[in-house]
């Protein structure tokens, strides 16, 4: 373990790294997601071309979209900022479709006697359709959010210095600690994220306390898990 | 191939008890319809006929023999079964849906599918449909089908769970006359469960109406009960009370017939002129209401 | 212009033999679809029986959920490091890790694909008198190919995801090309190398599509995903089962 305590500043700093280029594909990914799974709920022709869209773009290797999205963007190689747009990509990817499931299990009857009561579409929206959405919208984010953080060391191989870094680095000094540190720093930051989206969720959600998940957000806690990692 | 419940209880896992100490003899190649609201337990009083659920205690014999020696696939193979949503199988043919058992016990594959063609000009389908698939078919036809199913291995003992719930009043109506007319010449044993008591008197030899618990409240011909509720909860559901099927003869009338009005006044049928005289004429003014049971089809 | 670059890379003969002394693009392709064909068929071994068995049953779907959900939050890079320092460099303990991740997304296919059977379908299969196992192979597994032919999809996927980290740590797949470019600062090839990978998890994405596609039994209407009953109507469950029928 002495490794550990000689490499703490190097630890942190790689984590701070891996907070940095986690955050901005998720917060992006999510506000993103929002309008497009509106609008693939709202019609059926947006809904195919946004998921169809959505699966090509997941079916890339993440390795091979951190090098061709900057290609494709006129980008420098080696510029953090491509794992970011990459993982960017990769988050609408997923969250458009729970976006689009989350805005699908509002029910007609709500919305319309929103309508009958006199909401006008934008107070409808924000008021009626963004909260009852909500639970699925979580449980999307989490998904996201595990994803991502997961995604972000793949960086390493191309030499965007993540917790990613401590698997290549470890492998080739074959050195188990240190690979092993990475894995349990990447699982921590995981939960310790999950735990913050809950908590925010619990906050901005109060009336979903204590229900049982219902069946969409269940749905997608449960089989939309995409495999992740390598993706 | 008569049925017999011998103290029949079932208790399921969760705690709720759907059958307590139930007896009952239903007799061979005659239709026995168990009726009743929805938890009566009739469903599970069927589907302990073909073991689909075993008893918690208690006995259920066909032809005098235990059905717990049976092992349930061999027996359920030797009872037809038809279902409300028809259970046809979505990626098979309607030929291969009816044939399914019959391949299913060995019989080679082109036979089975010819007796499934045969099957379907018994149940009144065109041949024509035999390479559709059920989704291409009406909620009246997906049935016509699951009966051709029940009847394709010629069983003696044929379960009817509600086959006719979920189709419109006049399709249904087809398919009732359409099972009498099958019924008068097969001479299946027929335990059919339904919640509708008009289904019952229409179709049952001897209807069986059931309480909370597969309690009997009465067992009998239609006649029997009609005649002659055995209590409140009867009388209740066959609506004797609520004046549906209390007829009386209407004086204004001025036809030949004779207008029947029901407890409420409005108009329920006529009698026609031959009979109306012997009522008028040979009885009392007490006797002066009649049942509504016209079409008695089923219980000649 | 880089990308137009990396595809005279892809067409350039020379690449085709060798790269850097070692394998040619000919070469790694082979070298990544053994990987991926040999991980695929191993995982569908292990895990479409025990889905079924699952879907089937109704047992162990929760510790299923949890072992695919723990796996899959798994960073894979650092898996592979992990179990290749552990277990030693070599095509077992490679072999290993894409089993590992391949397993979830078939065992999810085979156990939702028999849920989303309609359960009186299977109800009346039985009350004909269809012993277990034929319930099964002749009701459930037809009706349930569709989501599982999603799953061997998904899972495919991953794995060749995968399969491309693995020349990090030595092995040959078309991830060479990426790794070395990027450690040689030579982004033609990389570029190359990407497009490849790209290219591969496409084709094999729209194979399997349209494997998926023709396993939908006829008279089940289409748009796998969604619980089907004999008369045709679909209960919704069609945007969720979506990403396994869909694929990924």
């Amino acid at each position: 373990m002495d490794w550990v305590w000689t490499h703490l500043d190097l630890i942190s700093s790689e984590t701070l790294a891996h907070i940095g280029l986690s955050v901005p594909p998720i917060v992006i990914g999510f506000l993103v997601s929002i309008p497009l799974g509106y609008w693939a709920s709202r019609s059926a022709v947006a809904r195919s071309v946004l998921l169809t869209i959505g699966n090509v773009l997941y079916t890339i290797p993440a390795l091979a979209l951190v090098v061709l999205v900057p290609v494709v963007l006129g980008l420098s190689l080696l510029n953090p900022g491509n794992v970011v747009v990459a993982l960017t990509l990769y988050a609408v990817a997923i969250m458009v479709r729970s976006a689009a499931d989350a805005f699908a299990s509002v029910s007609a009857d709500v919305r319309q006697s929103a309508t009958a009561l006199g909401y006008s579409a934008a107070q409808r929206f924000f008021r009626v359709e963004l909260p009852l959405a909500g639970p699925v919208l979580l449980a999307g984010i989490r998904v996201v959010s595990v994803s991502t953080i997961s995604l972000v060391t793949i960086g390493a191989l191309v030499g965007i210095p993540s917790l990613g870094s401590f698997f290549t680095d470890g492998f080739q000094r074959a050195f188990l600690l240190e690979a092993a540190v990475g894995f349990v720093l990447v699982l921590v930051l995981a939960a310790v994220f999950d735990v913050l989206l809950t908590v925010l969720g619990r906050v901005l959600l109060p009336w979903n306390r204590g229900l049982r998940p219902t069946a969409a957000a269940r749905r997608v806690i449960a089989q939309q898990l995409p495999p992740i990692g390598a993706r | 191939m008569s049925i017999e419940f011998r103290h029949v209880s079932k208790t399921f896992p969760d705690g709720t008890t759907a059958v307590e100490d139930f007896s009952l003899t239903i007799p061979s190649r005659e239709t026995t319809v168990l009726v009743g609201s929805s938890g009566c337990g009739k469903t599970t009083l069927l589907r302990m006929i073909n073991r689909m659920v075993d008893p918690s205690s208690g006995s259920i014999l066909i032809d005098g023999k235990d059905i717990a020696e049976i092992p349930p696939v061999g027996l359920r193979r030797s009872i037809g079964y038809v279902m409300q949503n028809s259970g046809l199988l979505p990626h098979r043919t309607v030929a291969d849906n009816v044939a399914t058992v019959p391949m299913l016990t060995g019989v080679p594959k082109r036979k089975a599918r010819e007796d499934a063609l045969a099957l379907l000009d018994r149940v009144g389908l065109d041949r024509a449909l035999a390479g559709r698939y059920p989704s291409q078919l009406s909620g009246g036809q997906q049935q016509r089908v699951g009966v051709a199913r029940g009847l394709a291995v010629d069983p003696n003992i044929l379960l009817m769970d509600e086959p006719f719930g979920a189709v419109d009043p006049i399709v249904r109506d087809e398919l009732q006359q359409e099972l009498l007319r099958l019924q008068g010449t097969l001479g299946k044993t027929v335990v059919f469960v339904t919640h509708d008591i008009d289904e019952a008197f229409l179709l049952g030899n001897q209807v069986v109406i059931l309480q909370r618990g597969g309690r009997i409240a009465q067992v009998g011909t239609p006649k029997e009960i009609l005649a002659n509720p055995a209590n409140e909860f009867v009388a209740d559901f066959i609506g004797a009370k609520r004046g549906k099927r209390r007829l009386r003869i209407d004086e204004t009338g001025r036809g030949e017939d004779v207008l029947l009005v029901d407890a409420a006044g409005y108009a329920a049928g006529v009698l026609s002129a031959d009979d109306a005289r012997l009522v008028l004429t040979g009885s009392g003014p007490k006797s002066r209401s009649v049942s509504n049971k016209t079409d008695q089809a089923g219980d000649a | 212009m880089l990308l137009l670059q990396g595809i005279a890379w892809i067409f350039a003969p020379a690449n085709w033999a060798s790269v850097n002394s070692g394998l040619g693009i000919g070469g790694e392709i082979l070298s990544h679809l053994f990987y991926t064909v040999l991980s695929v068929a191993i995982a569908a071994v292990v895990a479409v029986p025990i889905g079924l068995a699952i879907g089937h049953t109704g047992r162990g779907r929760g510790g299923a959920i949890l072992i695919g959900n723990v796996v899959r939050a798994f960073p894979t890079l650092g898996l592979l490091a992990i179990l290749l320092i552990l277990l030693g460099f070599g095509l077992i303990p490679t072999l290993v890790v894409f089993v590992l991740l391949g397993i979830p997304p078939l065992l999810a296919g085979a156990y939702a694909g028999v849920e989303s059977v309609d359960r009186q379908t299977v109800d009346a299969a039985r009350a004909m008198g269809m012993t277990e196992w034929q319930i099964l192979m002749k009701v459930e597994l037809p009706l349930a190919a569709p989501l599982l032919l999603g799953g061997l999809r998904s899972s495919t996927l991953q794995i060749i995801a995968t399969v491309a980290l693995v020349s990090e740590f030595g092995s040959d797949s078309l991830g060479a090309f990426i790794i070395s470019g990027a450690a040689t600062q030579d982004y033609v090839e990389m570029i190359g190398g990407s497009i490849l990978v790209t290219v591969l998890a496409l084709l094999a994405d729209a194979l399997l599509a349209g494997a998926q596609r023709l396993t939908v039994p006829r008279g089940v209407p289409r748009g796998a995903g969604g619980r089907t009953t004999a008369g045709g109507r679909r209960i919704l469950t069609a945007p969720s089962g979506a990403p396994i029928s869909e694929g990924n």
